[in-house]
C-alpha cells in the first residue's frame, strides 16, 4: 500500500476517534438549558468528523484516480538521501527545546548552531565557533533589547537565580 | 473614502513606515533568494517580529513588504541559477535562465524588475478600485452568507489542488478545521477535545503550526536532498540597460498580464504560481510564429509575462483578505493569522473602522514596488552573494529561526516540541503528496466558520437558513460544483482516453 493510503488510514482513525468523542461523549455533560439551543458545542465537530472520514475513505480506497507524480523527493528511496543528517538535526532540535531554559539562551543557541553545522559535515572549528557565538549573541541582543522580549541569557546559577 | 485615503497616506508616508517597507523588502529579497524557503516560511518567521512591533499597520506593511521582496528574490535566483526559491517564479526560469546563459543576466534582471514593478503597481491600482466595491457588497452579508462564502473559499482551494488531489485537499482542510476546534472556543466557553492536557486548553498555536507546516519541511527537504546549484559561470551581472525596442515589445505583455494576474490572484486557491504559468502560456499562444520559437530560449516576452503576472496576483490576493477577511492562499492565511493576533479583524468593516490600516497597506504597496525597483535592483549583484553562503551554515540558521519564530511568540519551550512533532508529520504528508496549505487555511478559518455557522443556526433555529436565504443557497451550490467539477472532468478525460489506443 502506498504511503498516501497509509496516511489516509491514520487520518481515518483520527476522524473516527474525533467523531466518537463528538457523537457519543461530548454531550453527556451538557447543561439542560444548552440542550434547548439549536446548536451544541458538538454540532460542528459532528459534521467535520463525517466529512473528514468520507474524504479519508475516498483516498484510502483510491476512488479518485490520480496521475502519479513524484514531488521533489521519492520517499521510496528515502535511504538514498541524507536521512541520518535529517534525523540528527531533528534530535538536535528536541535537545535544544529541552536545554533552552536550563542552559540559558546564549549557551543553548551557540551549541545548536555549532553542532548543527557539525552534523552537516562542517569541520572548520575556527569558523564555526565564532559564527555560532556571534549569531547567538546578536539574536539575543535584538530580541531582548530591541524587541524587549525577555529571554534568560545564561544558566540560572550564573545569574544568581539558584538554578 | 478620500478621507480614509489621506489618513492612509499620512500613515504610510511617515519615516517609520517607509523604513519598515524598505526593511521588509530587503529581508524578503534576501531570504526569498535562498532555494527552499518560500514566502510562506519567510512570513511565518517574520510574524513574531511584526507582532512585537505592536502597531497593526506597521506589522501588515512589514509582512507585505517581505512578501513582495520574497517573490522578487525568488525570480533573481530563477534567472541567475535556474533554482527558483519560490514556486511562483518557476515560470520565470524558463526564459530567464537561458538569457543568463547567453550572458544577458543584467538585462534579464532589469526586465524582471520592471515587469514586477508594473504588475505590482497596476495591481495596487486595481485593488484600490475593487476592494471598496467588494467591501460595500460584503456589508450586506449576514453570518449565513459569511459561512457560505468561507465554504466556497475552502472548496475553491481544494478544487485548485488539481486532479486526483481533491479528496486529499478536502481531507487536509477538514483536518485543519478539526484542529481549530481543539481548545476553549469563544462561543461555548467550554474546553473541547483537550484530552485533559493543560497545554491544549488555549488550542494549537497558529505560528507554531505555520512553522511546522511550511518552514520545517522545506528545511528538512534541503537537508535530505541538497539541490545542486548550477553556476553557469556567465552569472556575472553587467549591462543592465534595455533598449527602446525591447521596452515596446514587453509593454503590451505587461499590460495584459497585470490584469489577468490580478484577477487570478483574487480567486481563492489560485495564486501567484497559477497566474505565472497561465500568463506564460497565454503569451506564448498569442505571440507570432517567430516569437513563439524564441520562448524557452531567452524570450524577453516569456520573461516579462510570468514576472508581471505573479506580482499582480500577489496584490490581487489581498482583495479577499482585506474586504472579506477570507484568505485565498497560504500566504494570505498567514497574514490573516498575524492580523488576528494583533486584534484586527479584516473584513468589510476594516475599511470603515480602521481606514489607516486598510489604506496604509495599499499605499505601502506602491512604495514597496518602488523600493524593489530603485533600491533592490542596483543592489542585486551584492545581494546575490547570499547564494554563496555554504549550506552547512545556512541550514542550522534556518532551523534556528524556525524554532525562534515559535518560541518568541509564546515563551514556552513545550511549543518547540509540538513544532518538531508537527513538523515531522507535515514532512510525511508532503512525501505522500498531501497539500499542506489547505490545512493551515482551514485551521485559521475554522473559528470564524464555526462562529458564523452557529450564529445562523441560532437565528433560524436550525439549518433552515440554507434554503431560506437565496444567496447562501447559491454560494453553497457554487461550492458543491467546485468540488465535483474536477473529478467529473478527470473521469470524462479518462473515458475519452479509454477508447484511444496507446500506440506503440
Amino acid at each position: 500500500m502506498a504511503l498516501d493510503r497509509w496516511i489516509a488510514l491514520i487520518l481515518l482513525g483520527i476522524c473516527l476517534a474525533y467523531g466518537y468523542a463528538a457523537w457519543f461523549t461530548m454531550d453527556a455533560g451538557l447543561a439542560p438549558f444548552m440542550q434547548r439551543n439549536p446548536i451544541w458545542p458538538s454540532t460542528f465537530p459532528k459534521a467535520l468528523s463525517v466529512l473528514g472520514a468520507g474524504a479519508a475513505l475516498v483516498t484510502l480506497f483510491g476512488l479518485e484516480k490520480s496521475n502519479v507524480k513524484m514531488g521533489d523527493i521519492d520517499y521510496r528511496r528515502l535511504h538514498e538521501y541524507k536521512l541520518g543528517q535529517a534525523i540528527a538535526l531533528l534530535a538536535l532540535m528536541v535537545i535544544y527545546a529541552l536545554t533552552l531554559r536550563p542552559f540559558g539562551f546564549l549557551v543553548a543557541t551557540s551549541g545548536f548552531l555549532i553542532i548543527g553545522a557539525f552534523i552537516l559535515g562542517e569541520r572548520k572549528l575556527h569558523v564555526m565557533i565564532p559564527v555560532g557565538v556571534i549569531a547567538a549573541f546578536s539574536v539575543w541582543y535584538l530580541v531582548s533589547q530591541v524587541l524587549e522580549i525577555y529571554m534568560r541569557p545564561l544558566p540560572g546559577f550564573l545569574l544568581g537565580l539558584g538554578g | 473614502m478620500l478621507e480614509g485615503m489621506l489618513i492612509g497616506l499620512q500613515t504610510a508616508l511617515s519615516l517609520k513606515m517607509i523604513l519598515v517597507v524598505i526593511g521588509g523588502c530587503l529581508i524578503g529579497t534576501f531570504i526569498g533568494m535562498l532555494p527552499g524557503l518560500g514566502p510562506m516560511s519567510i512570513i511565518a518567521i517574520m510574524i513574531p517580529v511584526a507582532i512585537s512591533m505592536g502597531d497593526p499597520s506597521a506589522a501588515l506593511i512589514l509582512l507585505a513588504g517581505v512578501y513582495y521582496g520574497a517573490i522578487f528574490g525568488g525570480s533573481t535566483s530563477s534567472i541567475l541559477l535556474n533554482a527558483p526559491g519560490v514556486a511562483g517564479t518557476v515560470a520565470t526560469s524558463f526564459d530567464g535562465y537561458p538569457m543568463t546563459q547567453q550572458g544577458k543576466a543584467g538585462k534579464a534582471l532589469t526586465i524582471a524588475a520592471i515587469a514586477s514593478f508594473c504588475g505590482g503597481t497596476i495591481g495596487a491600482i486595481l485593488l484600490m478600485i475593487f476592494a471598496p466595491m467588494l467591501s460595500s457588497v460584503a456589508l450586506l452579508f449576514h453570518s449565513a452568507e459569511y459561512f457560505a462564502l468561507m465554504v466556497v473559499g475552502l472548496s475553491a482551494i481544494a478544487a485548485f489542488a488539481g486532479t486526483g488531489q481533491v479528496a486529499k485537499a478536502i481531507m487536509m482542510t477538514t483536518l485543519g478545521l478539526i484542529m481549530a476546534t481543539v481548545g476553549e472556543g469563544a462561543l461555548f466557553n467550554l474546553p473541547r477535545f483537550t484530552m485533559g492536557i493543560m497545554d491544549l486548553q488555549s488550542g494549537f498555536g497558529f505560528i507554531t503550526l505555520a512553522m511546522a507546516m511550511f518552514a520545517l519541511p522545506e528545511a528538512l527537504f534541503l537537508v535530505l536532498k541538497p539541490r545542486e546549484m548550477k553556476d553557469s559561470g556567465s552569472g556575472v551581472i553587467k549591462d543592465m540597460r534595455i533598449t527602446r525596442a525591447e521596452a515596446w515589445a514587453i509593454a503590451p505583455v505587461i499590460g495584459r498580464q497585470s490584469l489577468q494576474g490580478f484577477f487570478i490572484g483574487v480567486l481563492p486557491g489560485a495564486g501567484a504560481t497559477i497566474a505565472s504559468f497561465l500568463g506564460y502560456a497565454v503569451e506564448r499562444n498569442i505571440a507570432t510564429k517567430e516569437e513563439q520559437d524564441q520562448f524557452g530560449k531567452g524570450s524577453i516576452k516569456g520573461l516579462a509575462a510570468p514576472e508581471t503576472a505573479n506580482n499582480a496576483a500577489c496584490t490581487g490576493s489581498f482583495v479577499p483578505l482585506l474586504t472579506l477577511g477570507i484568505p485565498g492562499s497560504g500566504t494570505t492565511a498567514i497574514l490573516l493569522g498575524a492580523l488576528i493576533a494583533l486584534n484586527v479583524t479584516p473584513g468589510p468593516r476594516l475599511m470603515i473602522d480602521e481606514p489607516q490600516i486598510f489604506w496604509a497597506v495599499i499605499i505601502s504597496m506602491y512604495i514597496g514596488n518602488l523600493v524593489l525597483l530603485v533600491l533592490n535592483l542596483p543592489l542585486i549583484p551584492y545581494i546575490a552573494k547570499v547564494l554563496m553562503v555554504p549550506r552547512n551554515y545556512l541550514i542550522p540558521f534556518i532551523l534556528f529561526f524556525t524554532l525562534m519564530g515559535a518560541y518568541i511568540g509564546q515563551n514556552n519551550a513545550t511549543e518547540l516540541l509540538i513544532l518538531v512533532g508537527f513538523g515531522i508529520c507535515a514532512t510525511a504528508l508532503k512525501f505522500a503528496d498531501y497539500p499542506l496549505a489547505p490545512l493551515l487555511i482551514g485551521f485559521i478559518l475554522g473559528g470564524m466558520l464555526e462562529d458564523n455557522f452557529s450564529r445562523s443556526m441560532q437565528l433560524y433555529d436550525g439549518i433552515a437558513f440554507i434554503w431560506e436565504r437565496p444567496m447562501t443557497m447559491g454560494l453553497l451550490v457554487i461550492a458543491a460544483i467546485l468540488i465535483v467539477l474536477p473529478s467529473y472532468r478527470a473521469r470524462r478525460a479518462r473515458i475519452n482516453q479509454a477508447g484511444v489506443a496507446d500506440g506503440d
